[in-house]
């Protein structure tokens, strides 16, 4: 156990290849195969993070701000929309519009180590807008919500009766008690989409973690697919972990005593 | 309020007429109300739960509640039509020329923010002055409030302060940008007696400062007497009456307005014995680690009533726990009917808890809302007397009678019912136990004066008949006088005595029996002039 902290995962039954010809047959370790894999996955995660979560708070903001109005019921109906339509789905339809009827970006985000910066956000275009659409549904949504729960209580009556607008009674006093539920709805879809990846990478045989979890399991590779659990199990404790600190944080009651 | 300002005409609403959305359909909630202000002026609104003073009050802002709408009628403010301005409009007259106090305190704060920000911040977005010099500004209106530490107040979170201090800190808010009225809807029916008057004076004292006209909300008329210049009862969302302060204390036109004085007249004659239904000696509780109850002792004569009061955190509550076994003791001993009652719960018989029954303040959280008033109340015969079917029954419609009601009401469930029917439902749930000690926690505090002293004759006439013992547990002193033959008074955890009624409410007191007698509010608008001066030499 002691030495998976210390990033030895142990070696893989497979992948022998042999190593300075006379030195006869070696494992390669699992720490080797699973390093460059991860960082693909953490760089497509990463992207489509930092696109959905800007989107979903905006969407979910507005949606709150304009309750009622054609355009709350149009971006909620689409957000369930794409919230229902599974993965490999979305990803097939983007594929056939995105890079079939339309070819603007490729079918399939092969990157290697030596891509550049800018080919791997091209080649990852498509994996990037699914993983968005599956997962920027679900965030607005509890944005929304979250923030039309408090739009119902007594100190936003007040703020109102005080002479705020309606941006400042959204931003300035209900966004604030609203971070709690909104960090945990972000990070569960952040753990969801390091794994969901999984078919996502599929779809668009990337080289990530997932695809190499799969194949592991095709191979009866024990040790990887543990460590490919063990790093799972994990990112979902870390994040939940995270969402709880912001949740203390942001809240007063819990940050300063009586 | 010098008498040249009175002239000047401030608000001005004619002929309002509101409606509200409920239940699937629009309700007329004010009916045309006239209402005008002087510059200066404090105007009293009173009334019962839905006579729709809290709509008005804040109509005057030109605002309503989501699910409200204006119908007809001219709010003129410094001769401008509220009715007819933009959202846009009316943002820049509220919070700087009218600005409003909401009841509940601790509800009407946002808990993320600091409190100087928020005291500050109509203020500040009006931009009236700089950050600077309205924090000091603020700094001074804190120490007029007489709060504690006013320099460093405004770095709190709102739970960090009590509740009384809350309400003075949203007077400081609502007086920060010096308006020309302000709303008071309601801003101590959540305190205590004693902290109400230090509330009162408080903000009785700033407005006089500033010469602010207001209009006070309440549905108590003792506390309106202190308060307004002029009084107006509405029922119904129509006005009943309207006249000066003293004029109506002493002199009401309307039969309605003499009804909302003559509540507190009911009187009982005291009566006790020396034969004790329930004793609890030398009581300890904690709540896990704070020690609530500080070795409390209570006799509890049969047949009789006796209340507890004190307020809130005075551990009557607790002590009711206590006694039903909700919360287990951790010192002393209760004595029920001449026999040991374990401390916990789970190690009573039936019987024991048949002959123990509570009464609960809420009546909308203590009943299911998705059972019928027949499940309710036939329950509780099922399972202590074994009765089912026919005889089941009868003795829920004979319950139903003796609360008043009829069998009409079976197959209501608790939304169908008005908040004093909901009590009487409660109180027959208990009775169909056939139980010997009731303990009444708070059950009027959520009532209308009105159906309250309905309940206390109903409680009465039970008493009577049926021969219960009480334990009232109440902070209101109206209803002790009401309905109590002994009262014990609890302060901090601690009994600081228990006696006949007649001998705990007259002289000689314990310092805090005096303290708390002398802030319940008297039908004399001189009342509170004449206590602050007595308290102050």
């Amino acid at each position: 156990m002691s030495n998976v902290f210390q990033g030895d995962f142990g070696s893989s039954f497979s992948g022998r290849s042999k190593v300075q010809g006379d030195q006869g047959d070696r494992s390669r370790l699992v720490v080797e195969l699973i390093i460059p894999r991860l960082k693909n996955t953490l760089f497509l995660t990463g992207v489509s993070a930092l696109v959905a979560i800007p989107l979903a708070l905006l969407l979910g903001i507005s949606a709150a701000l304009y309750r009622n109005s054609v355009y709350d019921r149009s971006a909620t109906g689409f957000s369930l929309v794409t919230v229902s339509s599974p993965e490999f789905f979305t990803g097939y339809i983007f594929i056939l519009l995105l890079a079939t009827l339309f070819p603007v970006f490729p079918t399939i985000a092969n990157v290697n180590e030596d891509t550049s910066l800018i080919d791997r956000f091209y080649l990852t275009a498509l994996p990037v807008f699914t993983l968005t659409l599956v997962t920027m549904g679900h965030m607005m949504r509890m944005t929304r919500s979250a923030i039309i729960n408090i739009l119902s209580s007594e100190y936003i009556e007040m703020a109102k009766l005080s002479g705020a607008t309606r941006y400042e009674v959204i931003v300035k006093h209900a966004l604030p008690n609203a971070w709690a539920p909104i960090a945990q709805v972000i990070t569960i879809n952040l753990a969801y989409m390091l794994i969901g990846s999984v078919v996502v990478e599929f779809v668009f045989n990337y080289q990530g973690i997932g695809r190499l979890m799969v194949g592991s399991v095709y191979n009866r590779d024990i040790p990887v697919v543990q460590a490919c659990a063990l790093i799972f199990a994990s990112t979902y404790v870390i994040l939940n972990l995270l969402a709880d600190l912001i949740g203390i944080i942001s809240n007063p009651r819990l940050l300063y005593p009586k | 309020m010098t008498s040249n300002n009175k002239k000047e005409l401030l608000l001005e609403m004619k002929n309002i007429h509101i409606d509200g959305f409920s239940d699937e359909r629009w309700h007329k909630i004010l009916k045309g109300v006239d209402l005008n202000l002087y510059r200066g002026e404090i105007l009293g609104l009173i009334g019962e739960s839905g006579a729709g003073k809290s709509t008005m009050g804040k109509a005057a802002m030109g605002y309503t509640q989501p699910g409200c709408k204006i119908i007809k009628g001219e709010i003129l403010f410094n001769g401008t039509d509220l009715a007819k301005l933009t959202e846009f409009e009316k943002r820049k007259i509220w919070g700087t020329k009218i600005s409003y106090v909401a009841q509940s305190a601790a509800a009407s704060f946002n808990p993320a923010h600091r409190l100087m920000d928020q005291t500050i911040s109509a203020a500040n977005r009006a931009k009236i002055n700089s950050t600077e010099v309205l924090r000091k500004d603020a700094v001074q209106l804190y120490e007029s409030l007489q709060l504690p530490d006013a320099e460093n107040i405004g770095e709190r979170y709102p739970h960090q302060v009590s509740g009384g201090q809350l309400q003075r800190i949203m007077t400081a808010m609502a007086m920060s940008p010096r308006p020309e009225l302000i709303i008071f809807d309601e801003p101590t029916t959540a305190l205590d007696v004693t902290t109400q008057v230090e509330v009162l004076s408080a903000m009785r004292s700033i407005v006089d400062k500033f010469n602010t006209a207001a209009i006070y909300i309440t549905h108590d008329l003792a506390v309106v007497a202190q308060m307004a210049d002029r009084i107006k009862v509405l029922r119904y969302g129509e006005e009943v009456e309207e006249s000066e302060t003293r004029e109506m204390l002493s002199n009401p036109k309307e039969e309605y307005t003499k009804s909302l004085w003559s509540v507190r007249s009911l009187i009982k004659p005291e009566e006790t014995n020396e034969d004790y239904m329930l004793s609890i000696k030398n009581i300890d509780a904690a709540y896990g680690s704070s020690k609530v109850l500080h070795n409390v002792s209570v006799n509890i004569p049969r047949g009789k009533t006796v209340a507890i009061v004190g307020e809130s955190g005075s551990g009557k509550s607790t002590t009711a726990r206590v006694i039903t076994g909700l919360l287990p003791q951790t010192k002393g001993e209760i004595i029920f009917d001449g026999k040991k009652l374990s401390p916990k719960l789970e190690q009573r018989s039936k019987e024991e808890l048949r002959r123990i029954q509570i009464i609960f303040q809420m009546p909308d959280t203590a009943m299911n809302p998705k059972q019928t008033v027949d499940e309710i109340i036939g329950r509780p015969i099922e399972f202590y007397h074994g009765v089912k079917g026919k005889e089941r029954e009868a003795k829920v419609i004979e319950l139903l009678k003796m609360i008043e009601l009829d069998e009409s009401f079976l197959d209501r469930l608790p939304s169908e019912l008005s908040g004093g029917q909901k009590q009487r439902i409660c109180i027959a749930r208990a009775l169909a136990a056939n139980p010997d000690l009731i303990i009444c926690d708070e059950v009027t505090s959520a009532l209308d004066q009105i159906v309250q002293e309905g309940i206390l004759k109903l409680l009465q006439k039970l008493q009577k008949d049926l021969g219960v013992t009480y334990i009232f547990i109440t902070h209101d002193i109206a209803t002790v006088k009401a309905i109590s033959d002994e009262i014990v008074v609890m302060y901090q955890g601690k009994v600081v005595e228990q006696g006949l009624k007649s001998k705990i409410l007259n002289p000689p007191h314990p310092d805090y029996t005096e303290l708390l007698l002398s802030s319940v509010p008297e039908m004399d608008p001189d009342w509170l002039t004449n206590l602050l001066n007595k308290r102050s030499s």
